[in-house]
């Protein structure tokens, strides 16, 4: 076992149970420093609140978005299929993930290809735990702050959830205030379809730039994030104004994690 | 015989214009139909209220209220002045003067109406014309908003202006009839605009005003013969295509995109080493070059664009000084397909002008400006899905050409190799628990 206490869904297979729910990590909460930050505190909060869930840990592979997105089809669904069968080997029932482009690729693309999963995003686990009273959170430290939450696209516009990222902030009594482009209207970080891995073509300004803007418009010195991705671009927005030590980007899971003390 | 000349020389306008039309239409039609065959008639009755709220109900363009508010007096100006277009054309057939009047008050409360609807055209259309041609908004001066679009939808607010005061004026010389109680005009319609706008005809000489009468009929009637035929030419083919177009909208995620069946099948005879090939099987298509690898409703959102740039002015790559204009990408769809239809009436249906929707029209530079982030699709007010057209194009750059920036290809050997789009052994994904 390893220092947070992770299972594995094979460690449930060999002492004959099976996990409640499996928290797929994704590439960039396993390998990305600022990232594993994310999954940590999410590790954290599930252990707390004491809900049986496993990771794939080696077993897990990229869900393909990437490729697909960059028009690599075919590398996608070689990706689909590999993990749909591990995913089905183990009988996986319900998924939960911190990042949105996973949340939308195995939610709505795998089960055309055989993977037929209940897929939740982190911010809907949160928002469930909190009002089922398993998990209590108060404000703490963040009491009475400005926070702004930045919508990704892959949970906003291509999934239709912007109500429980925000219902969970305002657990935390503070002061939720709004960049002027949010919700239907919200403007990408600038990493999605792949540009993440990729130079920006030709042009005037960086996406994530334009979009720091809006932070730095709104005057709340927390941006809550809910992707892994809009976490890295608006970090780096944010350094290119030289803010990063006024204003603070934060995962969801991270805020709870730190206001339950965990 | 010579009384019935103008009924003769009516009918024939008529017949004319509905002919032509039913052409036209007939040849987008048919080009619509060189796409893809793509099922889109499940959920009818969900499909049936998007419909009613999207497309009657416009209700997406109230996003931005000047612009939407406008729209709707144009809109439902259009519709409901239509009403006086069948009395107009009954009129024209029989010879009759305002016959739909035996309806008495009714009658009078409409063409009432009606003037007052024209009012609100005229002004729509006016403040229409001042924000592309004096205020010159930023989305309707962009890059592609160059020649033909510029000059049709400056056409298209001039024909209505000249619409609407044929119809005012025609109601106004009308009642100065009525009031002079000239023979054949039979007292009918309320005029509260006309009265004023063009009162000054009153107490003319009652043959000027016969013929200033008949001279509007006649243009209005006439107008609206031509705007028909101008329709197929011009964005304003979406007055009729939006209707379709957003009954056929995506109803899934916006996220989910389509999984390509012919690689689906490549994939399993891979993973699946004793599945047998089907030898009658056409050959796997890889993304779309070309309008025909595109999908009909694909296609149809392209006819159906009204070119209002909602879609470029919310697109992050658009804002940020890229080439990528999703208004471009659907505007690029429709040239090139009037061009391959073009080609197909001209020189056959096997005709191959050796160029294509990709290269010729849109550049990989844009395709790969993309993020995916659905905003054009999200602020179309009609329900066009760009986004998936330039994922069509990404895949066959990708597959077909193996044109991917460098960058892409490392990131797609990292996955293929280790199963994540960075150099990390998969091995170690669980390593962030120990740390
Ligand atoms: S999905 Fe692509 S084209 Fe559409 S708004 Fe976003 S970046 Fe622009
Ligand atoms: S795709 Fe939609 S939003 Fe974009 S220009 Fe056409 S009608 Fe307007």
């Amino acid at each position: 076992m390893n220092a947070l206490n992770v299972k594995t869904v094979a460690d449930y297979t060999a002492q004959g149970t099976k996990p409640d729910i499996l928290f797929w990590v994704g590439c960039a909460g396993s390998f990305d420093d600022r990232a594993k930050k994310i999954t940590k505190a999410i590790v954290k909060i599930l252990n707390h609140v004491d809900i049986k869930y496993a990771v794939l840990g080696a077993e897990e592979s990229c869900t393909g978005d990437p490729a697909k997105r960059a028009g690599n089809e075919f590398l996608f669904q070689m990706q689909a299929m590999s993990n749909i069968a591990i995913l089905n080997g183990y009988e996986v029932k319900k998924i939960v993930t911190a990042c949105p482009h996973c949340f939308n690729t195995l939610k709505n693309e795998y089960p055309e290809l055989g993977g037929h999963y209940e897929v939740i995003h982190h911010t809907q686990l949160l928002q469930e735990l909190i009002d089922s009273g398993k998990l209590k959170v108060e404000g703490g430290t963040f009491k009475g702050k400005k926070i702004t939450f930045h919508d990704p696209c892959y949970l906003g516009r291509a999934n239709g959830e912007y109500l429980a990222p925000r219902a969970v902030i305002e657990k935390l009594d503070v002061e939720l205030v709004e960049m002027k482009r949010c919700k239907t209207n919200g403007l990408c970080c600038g990493a999605g379809g792949a540009q993440m891995f990729k130079e920006a073509e030709k042009g005037t300004k960086e996406v994530n730039i334009e979009r720091t803007e809006d932070v730095l418009e709104s005057k709340a010195t927390i941006v809550a994030a809910g992707c892994p991705f809009c976490n890295t671009m608006l970090t780096d927005g944010l350094k290119h104004y030289n803010k990063q030590d006024e204003i603070q980007v934060m995962d969801i899971a991270e805020m709870i994690a730190q206001a339950a003390d965990l | 015989m010579l009384t019935y000349i103008s009924n003769i020389i009516f009918i024939a306008l008529l017949s004319t214009a509905v002919y032509f039309f039913t052409k036209n239409i007939k040849k987008i039609i048919r080009n619509i139909n060189l796409g893809q065959d793509q099922d889109l008639t499940d959920n009818k009755v969900q499909r049936w209220g998007i419909m009613a709220r999207v497309a009657m109900g416009q209700s997406k363009m109230i996003t931005r209220p000047v612009a939407g508010i406008m729209h709707l007096f144009v809109y439902v100006g259009f519709i409901l002045i239509n009403i006086e277009v069948l009395e107009i054309i009954i009129d024209g057939i029989l010879g009759t003067h305002r016959i739909l009047s035996f309806m008495g008050g009714f009658y009078n409360f409409l063409i009432g109406f009606f003037e007052v609807l024209a009012l609100l055209v005229l002004v729509g259309v006016i403040v229409f014309w001042a924000r592309r041609n004096v205020v010159k908004l930023k989305r309707f001066t962009a890059t592609e908003m160059k020649g033909w679009a510029v000059t049709d939808a400056n056409n298209i607010l001039y024909i209505e202006i000249v619409l609407m005061t044929a119809v005012l004026m025609m109601n106004g010389a009308d009642h100065a009839l009525q009031l002079a109680n000239y023979p054949h005009y039979t007292q009918a319609g309320s005029f509260p605009i006309s009265s004023v706008l063009f009162g000054w005809l009153q107490g003319m000489n009652p043959t000027t005003l016969m013929v200033i009468e008949r001279a509007c009929w006649w243009l209005h009637i006439i107008g609206i013969f031509l705007f028909l035929n101008y329709l197929p030419i011009s964005k304003h083919l979406h007055i009729l295509l939006a209707f379709p177009n957003v009954w056929y909208s995506n109803l899934a995620a916006k996220g989910k995109f389509k999984n390509n069946p012919d690689i689906t099948r490549e994939v399993n005879l891979m993973l699946n080493p004793s599945a047998t090939i089907d030898p009658n099987a056409a050959p796997p298509k890889f993304g779309a070059k070309d309008v025909n690898d595109l999908s009909w409703i694909q296609l149809l959102n392209a006819y159906s664009c009204t070119e209002c740039g909602r879609c470029t002015s919310n697109c992050p790559a658009n804002q940020t000084g890229k080439l990528l204009s999703p208004r471009k990408i659907m505007m690029d769809t429709r040239d090139r397909m009037e061009e391959v239809g073009k080609n197909i009436d001209t020189k056959g249906v096997d005709f191959n002008d050796g160029k294509a929707l990709v290269g010729n029209y849109i550049t990989a530079e844009e395709l790969w400006a993309c993020t995916s982030c659905n905003a054009c699709v999200e602020s179309c007010p009609i329900n066009i899905d760009p986004l998936s057209i330039i994922m069509d194009l990404r895949q066959y750059l990708v597959l077909e050409k193996s044109e991917a920036p460098q960058s892409l290809n490392s990131m797609f050997t990292n996955i293929e190799n280790n199963g994540a789009p960075w150099q990390y052994s998969q091995a170690d994904r669980l390593k962030w628990a120990n740390e």
